[in-house]
């Protein structure tokens, strides 16, 4: 192995990333297959909004609707913004506490290949039939009863991606536990590793109940069972119960990582330390923890009685408390900074009031009386899109932005990614702000038209206008993109000049083994720390030495191929003559399990890189 | 715990504390692996032993059911160890998560 860049022949490097096992490939893997998932969830939006631009519109028909709905939410949740926060996971998490790659880089690798076949299974139900119709929550007396295969698609391809979810979130949690640099204790982490750590634990903990709803999803739908058939004695209500004991950990899992990004981002460009570090740490925990304890508040209207209720509504509006001190340190880190407005910058500080609006929205929908009156109507559009999107996808666009020089090693146009920010921004305001009113005007969710007259029609138009403006948004950042690679201006360590962390002390890229030496940590922003001193890089923690590096494998990708089969086998078993589905289903599983098994009886110990090497290495960091 | 190398210097650091402590450790091992079989044995004759209802034999027996995770975890997998914060920390996480799940169930769904 050399670590001199060679040029690579295509074929050479599509290998490569088939077979890598480095983060930060893999990262990259993310955020091309979940930026891909982006654009089609988009276009999947754009669609719905025509169809909505005028009352009895026939731009689509309601059957199709229903499929372009339901595939929009689960894209846009599971395909789309889980991988992209994973991206950034799996980019810069190791590096900032200091590690040379996560704990089980064949796990990381298993994990992308299992969320990116679950993710390509889900969408070819475009092609074969029919996509999922019963909403992203599926909710199971409308998707057992759902014709053709549609919800089959949705129980297995979000089985197989879910599955992915989990092995990545172990993995993490196994890194920042075990792999910490000499010096990172916990209250040294970055507060991106925090969050990425409590959502990590989330994950572990959310994701079990999906895997069990969708199991007896499937074996109601495809096996002949009843779990579901009140009229079989199931019951229907448990469905429900599954999906949000982990839908709602789930919008933690996606929002954390962003307060995450932005709490970064708040304290580079503001040149100080984040304000009330300990208690963002304390906020974060807390908010993972009640995360738990509030689902049933999406289920208010279905009778659970009022004393059922009123815990849960109280235990939601105590949510509340936690993320106000998140909100209140940001605004106090920014308080008496140096404040730079950057692309990044200008995303975070969106952010804030984008966001408090959502959670404000949450605290009136969480009251449960209240809640009869909105749930199901537009206002809880409103509420959600404001969180998901004035705080999720605002924090991907950030992110993206101040993460493309430590990804690709150089710099977005600064000039093209605030056009893009000004586009969505208005764009954003404009298509979710108006439909908190078309809800409290009686607009039910999900209805693929309205009649004229109802006063639904100027609101109507206005949303859609909005939503081609964050379109003309994503569409200027792809143009930006392209122009950046081609240009392939390469940047130095610390692009913003005011990293703080150590992921801003190594080359943009990072060799592909990170640290030559393992830094030493001497405290909270540890990098900023050390340029206050007057140095130029870490100070190392250990001599130079050979490196332990694993070795690429292809095995991961067969492993869930197998399972892809495998999910065609038990879909169409079932069908009126099929007699090639228990073979393709046994084939595939067969195919898993064969993968699994060369990889435990394998010896395989990956490669040294000796010491001699890296001496050599002049171009790179580590010189103490 | 911070990036601990998998082949710590010397080898014959503390040799004679570690025998002492293994020597312990087995006769722990021992004495937890005697009392689970006699549980086990107990189970059986409670099953077996026709006098007693099944309204008494059930939660009976998953209580000892219950004893014996708990030796398990404890003994034969090293979790009054040092070192083993962090599992038990999330496993305590899991069961708090689990039980507010099943309590929620039995409640409002299932009375
Ligand atoms: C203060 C914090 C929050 C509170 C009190 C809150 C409360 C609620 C309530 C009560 C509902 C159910 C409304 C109904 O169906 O009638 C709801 C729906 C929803 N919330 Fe929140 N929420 C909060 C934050 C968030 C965050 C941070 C996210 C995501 C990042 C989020 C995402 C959603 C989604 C996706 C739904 C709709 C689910 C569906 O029915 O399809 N919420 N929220
Ligand atoms: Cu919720």
């Amino acid at each position: 192995m050399s670590t001199i860049a060679q040029k690579k022949g295509f074929g050479a490097t599509l290998w490569d990333y088939l077979t890598t096992v480095d983060h930060k490939k893999i990262a990259h893997l993310y955020l091309i297959a979940g930026g891909f998932f982006f654009l089609v969830g988009g276009l999947e939006a754009l669609f719905i909004r025509i169809q909505l631009l005028k009352p009895n519109n026939d731009f689509v028909s309601a059957g199709f609707f229903n499929e372009i709905l339901t595939m929009h939410g689960t894209t846009m949740i599971f395909l789309a913004a889980m991988p992209l926060v994973f991206a950034f996971m799996n980019a810069i998490m190791p590096l900032q506490i200091g590690a040379r790659d996560v704990a089980f880089p064949f796990l990381n690798a298993l994990g992308f290949w299992l969320f990116l076949f679950g993710g390509i299974f889900l969408n070819l139900s475009w092609f074969m039939g029919g996509a999922p119709d019963a909403g992203w929550t599926s909710y199971a007396s409308l998707s057992i009863t759902s014709e053709g295969h549609g919800i089959d698609f949705y129980a297995l391809g979000l089985q197989i991606a879910g599955l992915g979810t989990l092995i990545g979130g172990i993995n993490f949690l196994v890194t920042i536990i075990n792999m910490r640099a000499p010096g990172m204790t916990y209250m040294r982490m970055p507060m991106f590793t925090w969050t990425t750590f409590i959502v990590s634990a989330l994950i572990l903990f959310a994701f079990p109940p999906l895997t069990v709803g969708l199991f007896l999803m499937t074996f109601d739908r495809m096996f002949g069972a009843n779990f579901f058939d009140a009229a079989m004695g199931g019951n229907t209500i448990i469905w429900e119960h599954f999906f949000w004991i982990f839908g709602h950990p789930e919008v933690y899992i996606l929002i954390l990582p962003a307060f995450g990004i932005f709490s970064e981002i708040f304290a580079i460009f503001s040149r100080k330390r984040l304000f009330g570090y300990s208690s963002m740490v304390f906020a974060t925990v807390l908010i993972g923890f009640l995360g738990f304890m509030v689902w049933a508040h999406h289920m208010f209207t279905t009778g659970l009685g009022p004393i059922a209720n009123s815990i849960f509504a109280v235990a939601t509006m105590a949510i509340a408390v936690p993320t106000g001190i998140k909100i209140f340190n940001w605004l106090f880190t920014m308080w008496g900074g140096s404040i730079r407005f950057t692309t990044p910058m200008l995303w975070a500080i969106a952010f804030i009031p984008s966001f408090i609006m959502g959670g404000v929205t949450g605290v009136m929908l969480g009251s449960a009386s209240q809640d009869y009156q909105y749930h199901d109507t537009y206002f809880v559009v409103a509420h959600f899109h404001y969180v998901i999107v004035g705080g999720v996808v605002f924090a991907l666009f950030a992110g993206a932005h101040l993460y493309w020089p430590k990804m690709f090693g150089t710099m977005l146009n600064e000039f093209l990614g605030k056009i893009t920010f000004v586009l969505f921004f208005v764009g954003f305001h404009m298509t979710f702000f108006i439909q908190h009113f078309l809800g409290l005007w009686g607009m039910p969710r999900r209805v693929f038209t309205y009649l004229p007259g109802q006063g639904f029609e100027t609101s109507n138009v206005i949303s859609s206008i909005g939503a081609f403006l964050m379109a003309a948004g994503v569409i200027v950042l792809l143009v930006n993109v392209v122009i950046t690679s081609v240009k392939n201006e390469k940047v130095g360590n610390d692009p913003w000049e005011d990293g703080r962390t150590l992921e801003w002390a190594l080359p943009s890229p990072p060799p592909y083994y990170n640290f030559k030496q393992l830094p030493l940590v001497r405290g909270l922003d540890a990098y900023w720390l050390e340029k206050m001193d007057g140095k130029k890089g870490m100070t190392p923690a250990e001599p130079i030495g050979d490196i332990h590096m694993p070795n690429n494998s292809f095995i991961p990708f067969t492993i869930s191929l197998g399972l892809f089969i495998a999910a065609f086998g038990a879909m169409f078993h079932g069908d009126e003559g099929n007699t090639w589905g228990v073979p393709v289903l046994i084939f595939g599983l067969l195919f898993t399990l064969g993968s699994m098994f060369v990889r435990s009886i394998k010896d395989d110990h990956g490669y040294h890189i000796p010491k001699k090497e890296l001496l050599d290495d002049k171009d790179l960091g580590g010189k103490a | 715990m911070t990036n601990e190398q998998l082949n710590s210097g010397n080898p014959r650091v503390d040799i004679e504390y570690r025998r002492k402590k293994n020597a312990e450790e087995m006769r722990h091992q021992v004495i937890s692996f005697a009392l689970m079989i006699f549980l086990t044995l107990i189970a059986f004759v409670a099953v077996a032993y026709e006098e007693f209802s099944g309204w008494f034999v059930v939660p009976f027996i998953l209580l000892l059911a219950g004893v014996q995770v708990i030796f398990q975890l404890f003994y034969f997998m090293h979790m009054s160890h040092k070192g083993h914060e962090a599992p038990k920390l999330f496993m305590y996480a899991g069961m708090v998560v689990a039980f507010v799940t099943i309590l929620c169930y039995t409640t409002i769904i299932w009375w």
